[in-house]
């Protein structure tokens, strides 16, 4: 095992292909540790990591906490909602009075994109970003990229569709780095309106078939149709976009091979896809979840095995 | 660099013969026994007794797995190099079992603490006892001594007790060597 190029996990589009190998070869071995009768390692007992989510979230949350758990690092909880941020204070005064209790790694949530390389450049401690704004979210991206791994053998030379909101869609960013990064071929699917403009940029194609997409996937990775961050209406009514972008097992029977069903969640179902598909033999959405904190771990153990005593 | 052979081949060879024995004559019929051999040095050691102990002496389906101790080491963020982990599969319950640990080189007792931990991971075993196939004398930072040696050896520091396996290395042969 040799070492990450990087001390932060920002964004996948700072990370390297051997970076991915080492973080999915050091999951395997934390996937066994997870699935004893005790699931826990005394590794990182010298270490303490603050978990700050200034946006809501459950299983991100409860999966880093899960997995900073299961190394035996100390972990503190923090929510904007019921901190000094409400009373005014700024990011870097917060991050630096909880750095003040000897904190070594920070797990960040912010609804701004960039506020993880922003924090990275002025305090010190290692950042993880869990999600910032429409940015990336880099962890569920190497989760995802695993769980395609586990299922399929290889992610190079695999057909993936990202399905959906695309332009709100923090999960298709790092999705497209990270697949790409792997020499998958990626396109992604959804109303022209939720395509962000750049999106060709970044080597994948446009389909605004499903039944195309589809039939033409591997793998298809149904984002959620992120109704918080809609201010104005990008497509007529939610019955519409189901009839048009939502799976269910019909379409699923009429194609002549079977695809693999991904969902980051939280899935509103029957909407992105029916409860029979989520429910599905093809669907690995649990398997996700379980990949989750593996992957965690591996990220956590590789980036304080780069703090310095 | 000098290097001395420890032991040869055929002195290998007789060794392991001797501590099959010594393990036939403590377990008998090894049911409620499992060899654990410890990432990634003692493997080809407890592979090895647990082949002659099914093709020389008839004691077969003894229980085998292999411990990686990684996770479990005192020394995570202290050395230059990043800690390499190796594959666990013990396939098996250990609970209320008598565990044999087997690993090539006792040296200074931390790997066998580190292994004493993980093996709580996959439950509470009767008894716990270790195996070496080279125990270097006076070494220990640890109160920890082996049930079973191969051979004692009094080596100095800076010296350095290598094992090779044919599986692995091409011959079964033990080195002293001298940086």
């Amino acid at each position: 095992m040799s070492e990450l190029s990087v001390n932060h996990l920002l964004g996948i589009k700072y990370l390297k292909e051997e970076d991915i190998q080492l973080i999915f070869e050091t999951a395997d071995h934390f996937k066994e540790v997870i699935n004893r009768p005790i699931k826990k390692v005394p590794s990182l007992r010298d270490i303490t990591i603050a978990n700050m989510f200034f946006e809501n979230s459950t299983r991100t949350k409860l999966s880093f906490e899960l997995a900073e758990k299961r190394l035996s690092a100390d972990v503190v909880n923090f929510s904007a909602s019921q901190s000094s941020v409400a009373k005014g204070e700024t990011l870097i005064d917060t991050v630096n009075n909880i750095l003040s209790m000897k904190v070594d790694m920070v797990v960040m949530r912010h609804p701004n994109p960039g506020a993880g390389v922003f924090l990275s450049k002025h305090v010190d401690a290692s950042i993880i970003n869990a999600g910032d704004g429409t940015h990336e979210h880099p962890t569920q991206a190497l989760l995802d990229s695993y769980s395609i791994r586990e299922r399929l053998g290889d992610v190079a030379g695999k057909n993936v569709v990202i399905v959906g909101d695309i332009l709100h869609s923090r999960v298709a960013l790092s999705n497209i780095f990270a697949l790409k990064l792997q020499g998958a071929n990626v396109k992604v699917c959804g109303p022209k309106t939720l395509m962000p403009k750049y999106i060709t940029s970044l080597g994948v194609e446009v389909e605004t078939d499903l039944r195309a997409a589809l039939e033409w996937c591997d793998v298809a990775n149904m984002l959620r149709v992120q109704n918080e961050r809609m201010d104005i209406s990008y497509f007529p009514s939610t019955r519409e976009y189901t009839q048009l972008f939502g799976v269910n097992k019909k379409i699923l029977d009429s194609l002549d091979k079977e695809i693999i069903i991904m969902h980051p969640g939280p899935i509103n179902r029957g909407v992105e896809i029916t409860s029979d598909v989520a429910d599905s033999k093809q669907a690995i959405i649990l398997n996700q979840v379980e990949n989750g904190v593996a992957i965690r771990m591996a990220v956590i153990y590789l980036l304080a095995s780069k703090i310095k005593q | 660099m000098s290097q001395k052979v420890l032991l040869s081949s055929k002195e290998i060879h007789i060794i392991l013969h001797r501590l099959a024995c010594q393990l036939i004559e403590n377990h008998l019929d090894f049911k409620n026994t499992v060899l654990i051999g410890i990432q990634p040095r003692g493997v080809h050691l407890a592979e090895r007794l647990s082949k002659i102990l099914a093709e020389d002496y008839n004691v077969n389906d003894v229980n085998l797995g292999y411990l990686d101790i990684t996770f479990f080491r005192d020394d995570f963020r202290r050395g230059e190099k990043p800690l390499e982990a190796n594959k666990t599969n013990i396939n098996f319950l250990v609970e209320n079992k008598k565990v044999v640990f087997i690993d090539d080189v006792l040296y200074t007792g931390r790997s066998i603490r580190a292994a004493l931990t993980a093996i709580q991971s996959f439950g509470r075993p009767a008894e716990i006892e270790l195996l070496t196939l080279i125990d270097r004398r006076f070494s220990r930072h640890l109160p920890i001594q082996p049930d079973y040696r191969g051979r004692q050896v009094d080596a100095i520091n800076q010296e350095k007790v290598k094992v090779l396996w044919k599986e692995n290395d091409g011959e079964d042969v033990v080195y002293l060597i001298n940086n």
